[in-house]
C-alpha cells in the first residue's frame, strides 16, 4: 500500500533536513538554553546555601550572644552575691567591733566613776574628819571652859579606860 | 482558551476547503455520469493524508474552468538521462489528465508530462515514472518536504528566539518566549532524560531529546492547519526518527547492554531462544517508534476527514451539524495527541538510550525481572 512505502525523495530531504537542524539546533540553541539553565540552577543553589549558611551563622551568633549574656548575668548573680556577703560581714564586724567598743568604754566609764566616787568618797571623808575635829575642837573649847566639864570628860575617859 | 478559539476557526478553514471540494464533486455525481465518479470519502481522505507533488489548497468550480488554489512545487527528478527539474504546475495541468479502466474494472487517474527534452513521465498516485521504463529517483519539493522546511524555518526562528533570551536576560527571570519553553525544556530535561538516562549520562542525549521533541511537536500541529501537510503521519519521516534512534542507541550501548543481549543472565541453554529474541527486540524497539507516531497522526487526521465526509456522503445539514460537533471535538483530541505523540517518542527514545548506558549490574537483573 502507498501508505505504509517510504518515499524516498522524503526520505532523503527529511534525513539532511533533521541533521542540519539537529546539528544547528544544538550547537547555537540547546547549548547556551542548556547552559544557561544549569547556570541560573547553579546561582540560585549558591544563594539558597549561602542563605541557609548565613542563617546558621545568625543562629550560632544569637547563641553565642545568648551564652555571653547569661554568663554575664551568672556573673553579675556572682558578685552581687560577694558583695552581699561582703558587706554583711562588713556590718556584723562592724556591729561586734562597735560593740565591744562600746563595752570596753563602757566599763571604762564605769572605772572611772568607781575611781571617782571613791576619791570623792575619801575627800568626803577627810573633810568630813577634819570637820568633825574642827567641830570637836569648838565643842572641847566649849565644853571644857568650866571646871565641871573638865572634870567631866576626864571621869569618862577613865571610865572608857576601865571599860577596856 | 486563545488556543482552542484558534482551532475552531482552523477547522471552520478545514472544513470550508473540504466544502469546496466536496462540491465539486457531488455537483458532477448531480449532473450525470459524464467521467467523474461520485464522491469517494476513501479517496478524498487518501488524497488528503498523502503526500503530493504541489501544495493544494482549494478548487472552485469544475472541469476545465477549475481554479485550483495551490502553490506550485518544485520536481526534482534524476533518472538515468540526468536530472530534470521543472515546476508542478507542468504536471497538473487538464490538458495531461488521463483516465483509463485497468484491466479489473477499476479506474487509473494519471497525468503525463511531456518534457521538451522528449522524455515523457507519467505520475500515478503522486508516483513519477518514465513512459516506457527507465531508472528514476525522484528528489522533489512535495508538499510534505516544504512543509518541513516550514517546520525547520519556524523552529529555528522559535528556538533562536528563546535562546537569546538566555543571553539578554542572563541571570534574571525568563521572558516571553523563553518563558513559554522553559518549562518544557526543563520537564524534558528532568522528567524524561534525567529519569531514564540518570545523572551521569543524560547530558549528552539532551539535544537529541529536545530536537525530535519540538520537531514533532511543531510538526504534528502544523499537520492540524487547514491545507497542512500530514508529515509527522508520514512513514519516511517516522522511519527516519526512530532510525535516528536506534543508530544512537546501538552506538551509545556499553558492555552490560550488549552483554544483556549476547549473554543474558540465564543458563547458556536458555540462550538460544533468549539471545533471538533480544536481537529481534533491538529492531522491534525502533520499529515500533515509527509506527506508532505514524499510526496516531495518521488516523487522527483519518478521523476528522471521515467525520466531515459524512456531510458530502449522506448530504444532509443535519448531518452537518453532528459531524462539525464531533469533528470539533476530535481536533482538540488532536491536539493534545500533538505534544502527546512527541512526549511518547522522547520518553521511549531516553528509556531505550537509559538501557544502553545503564552500568550497574544489579540493576540489570531487575530490568530482567520486569521482563
Amino acid at each position: 500500500m502507498n501508505l505504509v512505502t517510504p518515499d524516498f525523495g522524503l526520505l532523503f530531504w527529511q534525513t539532511i533536513t533533521f541533521i542540519v537542524l539537529f546539528v544547528v539546533l544544538s550547537k547555537f540553541v540547546w547549548k547556551p538554553i542548556m547552559d544557561g539553565l544549569n547556570a541560573r540552577e547553579k546561582t540560585i543553589s549558591d544563594a539558597l546555601s549561602q542563605a541557609e549558611k548565613a542563617r546558621q551563622e545568625m543562629q550560632r551568633l544569637t547563641n553565642d550572644n545568648q551564652k555571653l549574656l547569661d554568663e554575664a548575668r551568672a556573673e553579675r548573680d556572682k558578685i552581687l552575691k560577694t558583695a552581699q556577703k561582703t558587706a554583711d560581714e562588713l556590718r556584723e564586724d562592724a556591729k561586734a567591733k562597735t560593740n565591744i567598743e562600746v563595752n570596753k568604754m563602757l566599763e571604762d566609764a564605769r572605772k572611772l566613776i568607781d575611781s571617782e566616787k571613791k576619791n570623792a568618797i575619801d575627800q568626803i571623808k577627810a573633810q568630813i574628819a577634819s570637820l568633825s575635829i574642827d567641830v570637836a575642837e569648838i565643842i572641847l573649847k566649849k565644853e571644857l571652859s568650866q571646871k565641871e566639864s573638865q572634870k567631866q570628860l576626864v571621869s569618862d575617859l577613865v571610865r572608857d579606860l576601865k571599860i577596856n | 482558551m486563545l488556543f482552542v478559539l484558534n482551532t475552531n476557526v482552523v477547522l471552520a478553514q478545514h472544513e470550508g476547503h473540504d466544502h469546496k471540494e466536496g462540491e465539486h464533486k457531488t455537483e458532477h455525481h448531480a449532473e450525470g455520469e459524464h467521467h467523474k465518479e461520485a464522491f469517494d470519502p476513501g479517496k478524498m481522505i487518501m488524497h488528503h493524508i498523502a503526500d503530493a507533488h504541489e501544495w493544494h489548497f482549494a478548487t472552485i468550480g469544475e472541469g476545465k474552468n477549475a481554479t485550483h488554489i495551490s502553490l506550485p512545487l518544485p520536481v526534482i527528478l534524476y533518472t538515468d538521462k540526468g536530472l530534470d527539474i521543472f515546476f508542478s504546475t507542468e504536471v497538473y495541468k487538464h490538458e495531461n489528465e488521463g483516465h483509463y479502466k485497468k484491466a479489473d474494472g477499476t479506474s487509473v487517474h494519471t497525468f503525463n508530462v511531456k518534457r521538451p527534452s522528449g522524455v515523457e513521465y507519467v505520475l500515478q498516485d503522486e508516483k513519477f515514472n518514465i513512459k516506457g521504463g527507465g531508472f528514476i529517483l525522484d528528489f522533489s519539493i512535495t508538499k510534505n518536504v516544504a512543509s518541513l522546511f516550514v517546520s525547520v524555518i519556524l523552529l529555528l526562528y522559535v528556538f533562536f528566539n528563546v535562546a537569546k533570551g538566555y543571553k539578554t536576560n542572563a541571570g534574571k527571570a525568563p521572558k516571553g518566549m523563553q518563558a513559554f519553553f522553559e518549562p518544557i525544556v526543563e520537564f524534558i530535561r528532568d522528567d524524561i532524560a534525567k529519569k531514564n538516562i540518570g545523572e551521569k549520562h543524560y547530558a549528552k542525549f539532551m539535544p537529541y531529546l529536545l530536537t525530535i521533541f519540538f520537531f514533532i511537536w511543531f510538526n504534528n500541529l502544523l499537520g492540524l492547519l487547514p491545507g497542512g501537510a500530514n508529515l509527522t503521519g508520514n512513514i519516511a519521516v517516522t522511519l527516519m526518527l526512530a532510525t535516528c534512534t536506534f543508530v544512537i542507541t546501538t552506538i551509545s550501548g556499553n558492555k552490560y547492554y550488549w552483554g544483556h543481549i549476547f549473554a543474558p543472565p540465564v543458563p547458556p541453554l536458555l540462550w538460544i531462544i533468549l539471545i533471538p529474541i533480544e536481537i529481534v527486540g533491538l529492531f522491534v524497539k525502533p520499529f515500533s517508534l515509527m509506527i506508532r507516531l505514524f499510526a496516531n497522526i495518521t488516523a487522527g487526521h483519518i478521523m476528522i476527514l471521515s467525520l466531515l465526509s459524512l456531510i458530502f456522503y449522506f448530504q444532509a445539514w443535519q448531518v452537518g451539524i453532528v459531524s462539525v460537533l464531533f469533528a470539533v471535538a476530535m481536533n482538540c483530541l488532536e491536539l493534545f495527541v500533538a505534544i502527546l505523540q512527541a512526549y511518547v517518542f522522547t520518553l521511549l527514545s531516553s528509556m531505550y538510550f537509559g538501557s544502553a548506558v545503564e552500568e550497574h549490574h544489579h540493576e540489570e537483573h531487575h530490568h530482567e525481572a520486569h521482563h
